[in-house]
């Protein structure tokens, strides 16, 4: 490809390359025009996100191309691998456009027939659309999925939309305009006061004002300047960052760019964990691409400005997504945080003022700067602008990635976007903001949600994990959980989350397993607010909430444990009994010659009993008894 | 700035911590991983004990006062109920991953931990749990006992950052972090070089010296041996300290009782064979001056002391280009070893391997220098068992002795004859001071009428100064701390620095700050009143140049004729390795 020397090369290759996804753009807009073979102009969307390729996407488009070429169509059939659409539940995802067909957990298999009746036959494969749960309609266009209707995509923009391989299909979405526009029309500190006034927050968790954070390191003086992009995604269960990075790394790249010119640093960093090589194969592609065109290295855009970006690998600690243990680690050093201050923006890499920003807080940046500070303000609750990325997971239909404005409800969320609770069952909690976050009940469905009132409510935005528990769930195990993440991936720093958090989980482990008493929960509950109050850095002060919240909302479950042995979702098995009713039993002997410990005793069609004291709970019996005489007490 | 602190106020200059602001104000917040020497620009300040916490109004959390700077109008509760119980329990927890048994514990009575248990009232420990466990470290000189690491990083800094040895780090996440060297190897597979300034520092017992107090005991009460001691110049400074005595006490005459009255058959000085190393290290110094001046460029220079061997360590470790350039002279411990098997057995007519040197020593470095293959004869080693000063304070207690009430006795002859030379080789600066008394006798054939040279003194890590021989200005460079010495060296081996000698001495100040030393808790004062103790002793001698020294020059007469000669070559020098591949297994 060609340089890109000036922002009039930059507009011509985003004229030319506009043919390459017109059909997209059409459909994205809803032109509904047809989209049959012989018209041309069509193509086939299929998700390249890690979910999606674990389920054989790469097979599935392959098939698809073969299936066309069979047709002759493989000139105008255009078969595009995109980033993750989000709708990972019904993955893998197949999009046609521009008719805007949405094919949900669509097998290699399916891929002749797709060709055949849909592209060439021009009759959708009803079979393969998504069924909506309430009135069991097929929904052929995304649109109309409750899936997607209450959605905003901002940092998501080109996830599911363009081939995150191809620096052509970003530019002709208008990327590396905003770049452009910074380059030649604004003055740095303009681009800082935009920033500002779009009211972006920080998307990583702590949510410091984006602007604020740039203009604090232009003022720092030094020789040298760093960008730093924070893709050390460690919360369990969120993967935006890493979609974002799979699927549309030009944003990032762009916007670490725009970053540098604002701030006046010439080197970016993206620290990222090495665990995501699809993020790190884009992502280094996507650099590669950008350098050769000329949009990252010397004198971009024929501006004085240059900047360049590199990768630094981090093991995968969850510690190293704060940002002074994340900077240590790029150093070479332990990766463990620091006090601050001093703060990066002062003295960060290699003792020089550094940036550090999300992944998808830089996805944000070209948007606002394209559409304007006002545009984005407009968006999202009083403090809080914008969207922000959830990751959907646990007791939920609609598993997936979402993206929705501030201020939308987690009723919202959990009932419309992700569709209730599986199986019917009751909603019992929602955790948000991953392992350190809190968890949140019936009485917090209709806040809305913002920095600001999930703190309020015990708990916190986090990089947006959300895992919602439904009755099943004991909310001392769910605690527990959490405590043994924290426990494992604190860096051992400081006394209260080295030694405090473990002490957190053997209570928690000593509740779970009907050993513990009153006073246990007392001290956790103590434990649990002095590690708040004096642990280090944020890992170790908010590794607590889990604790302190479900103590908050459940404490009468936490009672029950230690008063009566009693666990009401009946996860901890210790607290389980398995008994037989004898007005049920039969005396099959069934029970008794599969209990792998020979806890059950009893005659020939006599009632049998289970010796409660060699019991192991293992359930065996209670699967093979024919006549449910066993239960669970 | 102004601000409260427990309702009175303070007012400090920018950049002050919480911390100093009140002990400005007699406040005293305890700490534990805080570490701050200042004369010797030592600091370690991780914030990651959380002992120290305080309430500041305003603030979400409690905030650590070792590293939390003052504000104007700052508003500071250092006792309320939220700290003492946050304290409280942070201490709790430390306590419930260490193990209680502080009754057999080598650092029992100066260990941190249990002191400020002891100031908090800690009567029970509410988080009991899991504690962590791990193999005990021996190495020659040091033990480590991580079960009792707080991970308070001292060690740390000590080893990375002032020593710039690197043997240790934090390693291990969580609950399972501890400090170790690398891939939890033993401390003697690792670069380190034992000069146990991370045993100075260590709050607790997890880092301690091997006790060779039961070897010594045991050779005492042995009838077919007869056993020798002797004493380095800066244990006589230091010892009083372990009864009670103010830092900077000299004990010079209650030490040789105690010993005496321990068992020992003679009781001699290092500082002997302090003036034998001026003698021998001091004209390989004029032997090698005087070639270059006279156009011989081949001379290696500067001449570099070779007395500490954790000093001797480092360059093996590190400057495997340059072993040629440290004086070939051994060090007093391994000179007095050498001469004490040889002249002086011979004189009393005891053979080598019944005879038994002991050696008290502020250091820790001296128990694997004497294990060294090259001092040893036939397998006997020129000095049999080194002990540090606390452990010969243990002797003494064990012992029954009321050493604060000995009266002062004399060492033996012909080992215990010193000048005030060999004294001063006790603090940084004075074995080159030591030795430009001697050499510049020699050089100028003049007297030395002012013997103090106070450009070679002082607590800067590195020094350089020009004295003057007579006309003839030689270049003199000082650095303690092997940070400081590593600094020092880099720049003679590029050439940056033009010197004709330089003394290295391991510890920060000198041996009076070495790793065998009563514990002084990161107090600076400590080590100042050492030093100043150390030359007052110097002053005090009759005799204050080693070449004066009579028992010196009978030596030489009657047994190794003069320096430098064959025999003094064979018995007194050594030669140095290549121990490069410590540092690039790393």
């Amino acid at each position: 490809m060609d340089k890109i020397k000036s922002l009039d090369d930059l507009r011509a290759l985003r004229e030319a390359a506009g043919a390459i996804v017109r059909s997209r753009r059409q459909g994205e807009e809803g032109a509904q025009a047809g989209c049959d073979g012989a018209s041309g102009g069509c193509t086939l969307l299929v998700c390249g996100g890690t979910g999606c390729k674990a389920s054989q996407s790469a097979l599935i488009a392959e098939r698809l191309k073969d299936a066309l070429t069979e047709k002759g169509l493989e000139d105008t059939v255009q078969v595009v691998t995109t980033g993750c659409f989000g709708f990972c539940e019904k993955g893998p995802i197949v999009k046609v456009m521009p008719d805007n067909t949405f094919y949900t957990q669509v097998k290699p298999e399916d891929a002749a027939e797709i060709v055949n009746e849909h592209i060439v036959g021009g009759n959708k494969v009803t079979r393969l659309l998504y069924e909506d749960p309430g009135t069991r309609t097929h929904v052929s266009d995304a649109k109309h999925m409750d899936f997607y209707r209450k959605q905003m995509r901002i940092a998501l923009r080109n996830c599911g939309f363009l081939d995150p391989e191809r620096i052509e299909e970003y530019i002709a979405c208008d990327g590396y305009a905003a770049l452009g526009k910074c380059l030649t029309a604004m003055q740095p500190a303009e681009v800082i006061d935009l920033v500002k006034r779009s009211g972006l927050r920080g998307r990583g968790g702590a949510g410091f004002p984006t602007g604020l954070k740039w203009e604090i390191t232009s003022k720092s003086q030094a020789d040298q300047k760093y960008v730093v992009c924070n893709a050390d995604e460690g919360d369990p269960g969120a993967f935006m960052d890493r979609s974002i990075m799979e699927g549309d790394p030009h944003s990032v790249i762009e916007a670490m760019a725009i970053c540098g010119y604002a701030i006046g640093a010439t080197k970016g960093l993206v620290y990222i964990r090495a665990e995501y090589p699809l993020a790190i194969e884009r992502l280094q592609k996507a650099i590669a691409q950008a350098r050769d065109c000329g949009l990252l290295g010397e004198k971009i855009l024929g501006t004085g400005f240059s900047f360049d970006i590199e990768l630094r690998f981090g093991a995968g600690a969850f510690v190293c997504g704060e940002e002074t243990a994340l900077i240590h680690s790029m150093e070479g050093k332990r990766g463990e945080p620091t006090l601050k201050p001093p703060f990066p923006s002062v003295s960060g890499y290699l003792g020089k003022p550094t940036n550090v920003n999300n992944v998808e807080t830089f996805a944000n940046i070209p948007v606002i700067i394209n559409k304007g500070a006002e545009w984005f303000a407009a968006i999202g609750t009083e403090k809080s602008k914008g969207t922000k990325v959830f990751a959907l997971a646990g007791k939920i239909n609609n598993v997936g990635l979402i993206e929705v404005p501030m201020g939308i409800t987690l009723r919202e969320i959990i009932f419309e976007i992700g569709g209730g609770i599986k199986g019917g069952k009751k909603f019992k909690a929602v955790q948000t903001g991953g392992p350190s976050g809190g968890c949140l009940t019936e009485k917090h469905l209709d806040i809305p949600i913002d920095y600001e009132s999930l703190t309020a409510a015990g708990s916190m935005m986090g990089s947006g994990g959300m895992i919602v528990m439904d009755e099943d769930d004991c909310m001392v195990s769910v605690a527990k959980f959490y405590l043994d993440f924290t426990v494992e991936e604190s860096c051992g720093k400081c006394t209260p989350c080295r030694i405090g958090n473990k002490r957190l989980y053997e209570i928690l482990d000593k509740i779970t397993k009907g050993k513990g008493t009153m006073d246990d929960l007392h001290r956790l509950k103590n434990l649990a607010q002095v590690i708040k109050d004096t642990a280090l850095c944020g890992l170790g002060q908010t590794s607590p909430n889990p604790v302190l919240s479900t103590l908050n909302n459940f404490w009468d479950e936490y009672v029950e444990h230690v008063t009566e042995s009693k666990c009401r979702a009946g996860q901890c098995r210790a607290l389980m009994r398995y008994e037989i009713d004898p007005a049920v039993c039969v005396g099959c002997t069934a029970c008794a010659r599969n209990c792998p410990v020979s806890a059950i005793e009893g005659e020939k069609k006599q009632p049998h009993k289970i010796n409660q004291d060699v019991c192991i709970k293992c359930g065996a019996c209670i699967e093979k008894c024919k006549f449910n005489a066993i239960s669970i007490k | 700035m102004k601000l409260t602190i427990d309702n009175r106020v303070a007012e400090v200059a920018k950049g002050t911590t919480v911390l100093e602001a009140a002990k400005g104000l007699g406040i005293d917040i305890p700490t534990l991983c805080y570490y701050h020497l200042e004369n010797l620009d030592i600091e370690n300040k991780p914030g990651g004990c959380r002992v120290c916490v305080v309430e500041v109004e305003g603030r979400r959390n409690l905030a650590p006062a070792c590293s939390t700077n003052c504000e104007e109008g700052m508003v500071v509760r250092t006792h309320s109920m939220r700290v003492l119980n946050a304290r409280r329990t942070v201490v709790e927890l430390l306590l419930s991953d260490h193990p209680a048994d502080c009754l057999v514990c080598a650092k029992s009575g100066h260990c941190e931990l249990q002191t400020l248990a002891q100031k908090l009232g800690v009567r029970e420990i509410a988080y009991q749990g899991e504690q962590s466990h791990y193999r005990k470290d021996l190495s020659p000189s040091i033990v480590r006992d991580v079960d009792k690491c707080i991970m308070c990083r001292r060690c740390e800094t000590m080893c990375n950052d002032v020593q710039t040895v690197g043997a240790l780090s934090a390693v291990n996440r969580g609950f399972n972090a501890v400090v170790s060297p690398a891939f939890e190897m033993d401390l003697d597979k690792s670069p380190c070089t034992f000069c146990g300034q991370c045993v100075t520092a260590c709050p607790t017992g997890a880092l301690t010296e091997v006790d060779h107090t039961a070897r010594v005991i045991a050779a005492l009460n042995d009838p077919t041996k007869t056993v020798v001691v002797q004493t380095a110049p800066a244990v006589r400074v230091a010892l009083g300290e372990e009864f009670g005595m103010a830092p900077g006490t000299v004990v010079t005459g209650k030490l040789a009782a105690a010993l005496r009255a321990l068992g020992f058959d003679r009781v001699f000085d290092t500082d002997f064979a302090a003036d034998l190393t001026i003698m021998e290290e001091g004209s390989e110094l004029l032997g090698r001056l005087s070639a270059f001046m006279n156009g011989d460029k081949s001379v290696k220079l500067p001449i570099l002391t070779s007395c500490c061997p954790a000093w001797v360590n480092f360059f093996e470790y590190n400057y495997p280009d340059m072993l040629d350039v440290p004086s070939s002279a051994k060090s007093p411990q391994q000179m007095f070893g050498a001469v004490a098997k040889t002249y002086f057995a011979n004189q009393i007519g005891v053979k080598r391997e019944d005879l038994v040197v002991v050696s008290v020593m502020p250091c820790l470095a001296k128990k694997y220098e004497c294990q060294r293959e090259e001092f040893k004869t036939d397998g006997n080693p020129d000095v049999d068992i080194a002990i540090s000063t606390r452990e010969l304070a243990n002797l003494i207690k064990q012992s029954n002795l009321d050493f604060a009430n000995l009266p002062d006795e004399d060492f033996d002859n012909p080992l215990g004859e010193s000048t005030g030379a060999g004294v001063i080789f006790g603090v940084t600066g004075g074995v080159i001071e030591a030795a430009t008394r001697t050499a510049y006798e020699l050089f100028t054939g003049k007297t030395l009428e002012k013997v103090e040279f106070e450009a070679l003194r002082g607590m800067d890590g590195v020094r350089v100064a020009t004295v003057d021989f007579d006309g003839t200005p030689i270049r003199i460079g000082i650095a303690h701390g092997l940070g400081h010495a590593r600094q020092l060296l880099d720049a003679v081996r590029s050439h940056e620095l033009d010197l004709h000698a330089i003394e290295v001495m391991a510890c920060p100040g000198g041996c009076i700050g070495g790793g065998g030393q009563p514990y002084h808790h990161g107090n600076a004062a400590v080590l100042e009143a050492r030093a100043k103790a150390i030359y007052r002793e110097d002053e005090g001698k009759a005799l204050r140049k080693s070449h004066e020294n009579e028992y010196v020059k009978r030596l030489y007469e009657e047994f190794l004729q003069h320096p430098m000669s064959e025999k003094a070559h064979h018995l007194l020098h050594t030669h140095y390795f290549d121990h490069s591949d410590k540092i690039e297994t790393i």
